[in-house]
């Protein structure tokens, strides 16, 4: 008998007794106010991430200083030319020298400051995760109450690859001291621009 | 209303004055309590180390001391907790059944049978902290642990309260268990005297001059502990207290 | 403002940063914008007592249980060790207290706690009942999704796939996220035996392959490590200078020095959180983002997923999530929630469903329930115990509370005492966020293993002895009768052993003048000529 067959076989004959029906799980009120803006930039500021207003005309004047400090900029959104084409990247390897990655959030969780991300947004997945620092593009719109809803949309189900980030790359394995960049981005900016 | 009391073997043998402490008490409300005089033990130390065939002749010997009475009332939430989840070594008819369910802690007696409103004999005029037993806390519902969200109640403390002049302290860690843990005091006596060293600690801290608990057991391990560690804290059963002593 | 936020604020008025000896100027990560301190992802909420940088002599790192073949781990022993380096089992004490703090703020900042934890318990009742069916649907939804699944009787079973896998792609390095599955499998053992090389990416996990030390927490692997030892093993592995222990530099050090593994590996390997039924997803929960760089840097990518890991629905990740890292840390989700569901354009994703004792603990009555388990270390963080003991003590892949619990399954012999490594004092219960009952859990595997006779002799012949003794009331009385003899009977019913190991940490009582029973029989008895 396969392994397969010999799990499966043992689950069925180690069935627990008793009746254990899903429950039904109601729709939590959230715990956000009204203004989701305002709290998905309070959450998300607490766990380490930044929100940026754009101010003025220019959506990235508050990462301009950033931008133009970098060397290798990768976007994948079209309101910022980078000078690294993700479209054309062979390995993902190739993007360990990207200095600062731009990529568009699905939609944002205000409960807890999250983003979302499949692999449409992100092109290459790992550019998320190589850059040293993270340049979020989220529509004010787009901002869901809970996470509770976040899980009823369909990007989940859909993509290949589904991530939400909720500020950068962060540990704090050595005595409690709390590290951004881990392994990952050093940081997270969300600018608050509405899709094009 | 005819009580049977409890007095938990090692009550009887290291805290004679708590036993006696609940009988007054009990009988300050006037009523008809007895002390089965064969009594010995809930069968708490077997069971707890797995071996409840060796503590049925002792669940039996309960059930037959305490059988026929409106209540069971001990000065442990440790034992009550033994009779009422765990006393199952022996066959449960109907007699055994009865007597579990009729077991009462003092405290929760106090606060949910007798509903009892003043002490006006007592008087403790002494900062104190309560040290709640784990089986008496989480086992059988003394108040709300730390880790619930629910709001907050303690049947104690409202107890504690009704006495003149007592105050209680705030503990940096309310609900950490003690250390004492049964058999698990003499089994692994080095993380258990720790966790003593750590609660008397945060007891001292907490500026208390006393430790009240409705459990001796503990009081016992972390007497032990301060005396050890020579810090000058007094430990005392909250039977004692409520039966007016002077401390 | 809502009450959610609560969970989200600086608490404390402490309000410096690190601690002092470790603090550095314009540190940006342990600070908000708005001049909070940050205690986000495993973070402390105030400095912890750390072991001083000046201190003459470096007080050595306290090693874990020692394992000798299938006997009884003696994490008595092993836990009195780690209580003898104080500075240690301070730090150690205080961090996962913290924790259990963080979580409660988290906890108590959502009303709908409670309800959220029961709802866990009963999806996860439901899945482990129906779970043949769950996991045929979840290899269908995996297969149409284009990945290769795999299925595992046990450990070695998983290890000898996933080397075939390896030995198919001519792949000879692997990076990898923190797995909990991986470490039962022993599986960096069994690579390193076969040419395999494994880097893990976790900064705690790779402090603890460095060390060559297994994990001591589920979440915070080298948490009984202070920063002095992982300087110490940073200078001894990766070149690091010795003499700097600061934490950042540590970080930093481990960071570049892992980065050429992860971009040049061959293959990336993950663990599971969660796997979804419905799509066949693989969900897992870090702060690091190393899972993400596993399974999306190297082109060969592996997910081993313990079959009890199944839920039915995507829907349901919206109470798992809401549960997992405000259990675990305090904070309210893990910085990177990560879905695997298919292969990138020219890669291979395998996934690998190992059984691994799980099949046969469904049939355990008393403790099915146990494959509920999140890992979520909660029950770690809350016990006294384990904070005192450190999770190397227990020598077992799964220590403090639900170790107690599940290790007896993988060896009954072996792992025979650590039930009794606990006060039962319930606490890790009430912070399960899928509600097992796991004190009482640790009650009934003291009864299973006194009766099929895996306690000591010694033990077990005292408890006849007490039980013979309390049964018999004469018996009883003529132990305690006068009441100087109360101190020699204190072993037979308040110590139970020879060798007094009450009065060597601890006072003892004093034997009062007479007993409750004297005492009666004399000021009670004789008023009323009622006889003993």
């Amino acid at each position: 008998m396969s392994a397969r067959e010999a799990i499966l076989a043992t689950l069925r004959a180690n069935r627990p007794a008793g009746a254990h029906p899903l429950p039904e799980v109601p729709l939590f009120t959230p715990l956000v106010g009204p203004d989701l803006v305002a709290e998905f930039g309070e959450r998300l500021k607490r766990m380490g991430g930044r929100v940026a207003d754009a101010d003025g005309g220019d959506p990235f004047g508050p990462v301009r200083e950033r931008l133009q400090g970098a060397r290798v900029v990768a976007s994948a959104v079209p309101e910022y030319a980078g000078n690294r084409d993700l479209a054309s990247v062979m390995q993902p390897g190739d993007l360990a020298d990207v200095d600062v990655a731009i990529v568009r959030a699905v939609f944002g969780i205000a409960e807890t400051g999250s983003v979302l991300f499949t692999e449409r947004q992100l092109v290459v997945n790992a550019v998320a995760y190589l850059a040293q620092h993270l340049v979020v593009l989220l529509d004010p719109a787009d901002i869901l109450p809970n996470v509770q809803a976040a899980y009823l949309r369909p990007e989940f189900g859909q993509s290949a690859y589904a991530v939400l980030h909720t500020g950068p790359s962060a540990t704090a394995d050595i005595e409690g001291v709390l590290i951004h960049g881990a392994q990952g981005v050093r940081s997270l900016t969300v600018l608050l621009v509405p899709r094009p | 209303m005819r009580v049977g009391l409890f007095v938990p073997c090692y009550v009887d043998a290291f805290e004679p004055e708590v036993g006696i402490a609940t009988l007054e008490l009990l009988e300050r409300f006037g009523l008809d309590v007895s002390y089965p005089f064969d009594q010995t033990c809930c069968g708490q130390p077997m069971t707890n180390t797995g071996c409840h065939a060796e503590a049925a002749a002792t669940e039996a010997l309960f059930v037959k001391n305490f059988t026929g009475f409106d209540y069971v009332v001990a000065p442990s939430g440790s034992c009550v907790h033994q009779v009422r989840e765990h006393l199952t070594a022996i066959p449960q008819t109907p007699e055994v059944k009865a007597v579990r369910e009729r077991t009462f802690e003092l405290v929760e007696f106090l606060h949910d049978v007798l509903k009892v409103e003043a002490f006006p004999w007592a008087s403790f005029p002494h900062r104190v902290a309560y040290h709640a037993n784990c089986n008496a806390l989480r086992g059988i519902g003394h108040a709300r642990p730390s880790e619930i969200q629910k709001p907050f109640f303690s049947k104690p403390l409202d107890i504690l309260r009704k006495v003149e002049g007592i105050e209680i302290v705030d503990l940096a860690r309310p609900d950490e268990c003690c250390g004492f843990g049964g058999t698990f005091s003499v089994f692994e006596p080095a993380v258990s005297a720790k966790m003593g060293y750590d609660k008397v600690a945060d007891q001292s801290r907490a500026g208390a001059a006393y430790v009240v608990s409705a459990d001796s057991s503990c009081l016992m391990h972390q007497k032990g502990c301060a005396e050890r560690l020579g810090m000058p804290l007094k430990f005392i059963h909250i039977a004692q207290v409520l039966n007016g002593a002077a401390a | 403002m809502s009450s959610a936020s609560d969970e989200l604020r600086p608490r404390g008025a402490e309000e410096r940063l690190v601690n002092p000896e470790v603090a550095k100027a314009g540190d940006e990560s342990e600070r908000g914008q708005d001049g909070g301190r940050l205690a986000h992802a495993e973070g402390a909420s105030r400095p912890l007592s750390a072991e001083p940088a000046a201190r003459r002599e470096r007080e050595p790192q306290p090693r874990g249980a020692k394992i000798r073949g299938d006997r009884p781990i003696d994490q008595a022993e092993a836990a009195e060790r780690f209580l003898a380096a104080p500075l240690h089992q301070k730090a150690h004490d205080e961090r996962l207290w913290d924790l259990r703090k963080k979580r409660d703020a988290a906890a108590h900042g959502i009303p709908e706690w409670e309800e959220l934890r029961e709802l866990a318990s009963q999806i996860k009742a439901h899945t482990l009942s129906n779970l043949d069916t769950y996991l045929e649907q979840f290899e269908a939804a995996a297969k149409a999704n284009g990945v290769h699944v795999h299925w595992a009787a046990d450990g070695a079973e998983h290890n000898r796939i996933v080397h075939a896998i390896m030995r198919d792609h001519g792949a000879r390095t692997l990076i990898k996220s923190k797995s909990m599955l991986t470490e039962e499998c022993g599986f960096r053992h069994y690579m390193a035996g076969v040419g395999i090389e494994i880097i893990e990416t976790d900064l705690g996990e790779r402090i603890q392959q460095l060390d060559a030390e297994e994990p001591s927490h589920i979440v915070v692997p080298a948490v009984h490590k202070t920063r002095l030892d992982v300087a110490e093993v940073f200078a001894r592995t990766l070149g690091t200078d010795p003499d700097n222990d600061d934490v950042h530099y540590l970080a930093e050090s481990q960071r570049e020095t892992t980065r050429p593994h992860i971009l040049s590996a061959d293959a990336g390997m993950t663990g599971c959180n969660f796997a979804v039924a419905e799509t066949g997803s693989v969900v897992t929960c870090t702060n690091e983002g190393n899972a993400d760089l596993s399974g999306n840097v190297p082109k060969l990518q592996i997910h081993s997923i313990g079959i009890e890991k199944l839920i039915p629905r995507i829907e349901y990740l919206g109470v798992f999530i809401r549960l997992l890292s405000r259990s675990a840390l305090g904070s309210p989700i893990t910085q990177y929630t990560s879905h695997f569901r298919g292969p990138r354009a020219g890669t291979e994703m395998h996934m690998v469903l190992v059984d691994n004792g799980r099949s046969a603990r469904l049939g355990m009555e008393e403790f099915w329930t146990s494959l509920k388990c999140i890992r979520c270390a909660a029950c770690m963080n809350t016990c006294p115990v384990y904070r005192r003991s450190g999770g190397l003590s227990y020598g077992a892949t799964y220590a403090g509370p639900i170790g107690l619990i599940i290790d007896p399954t993988y060896n009954k012999r072996k792992y025979s005492t650590l039930p009794f490594s606990s006060t039962m004092n319930g606490s890790c219960t009430n912070v399960c966020p899928v509600k097992i009952n796991i004190h009482e859990q640790i009650f009934a595997w003291r009864k299973v293993l006194a009766e099929e006779h895996y306690i000591p002799a010694l033990k077990q012949g005292m408890m006849k002895a007490a039980g013979a003794v309390l049964a018999r009331p004469a018996a009883y009385r003529a132990a305690i009768g006068a009441a100087d003899s109360a101190l020699k009977v204190l072993p037979r019913f308040a110590v139970y052993n020879p060798l007094n190991t009450w009065g060597k940490k601890r006072e003892m009582p004093e034997a009062p003048r007479e007993t409750f029973h004297a005492w009666y029989k004399r000021e009670r008895l004789k008023k009323t000529g009622q006889d003993a």
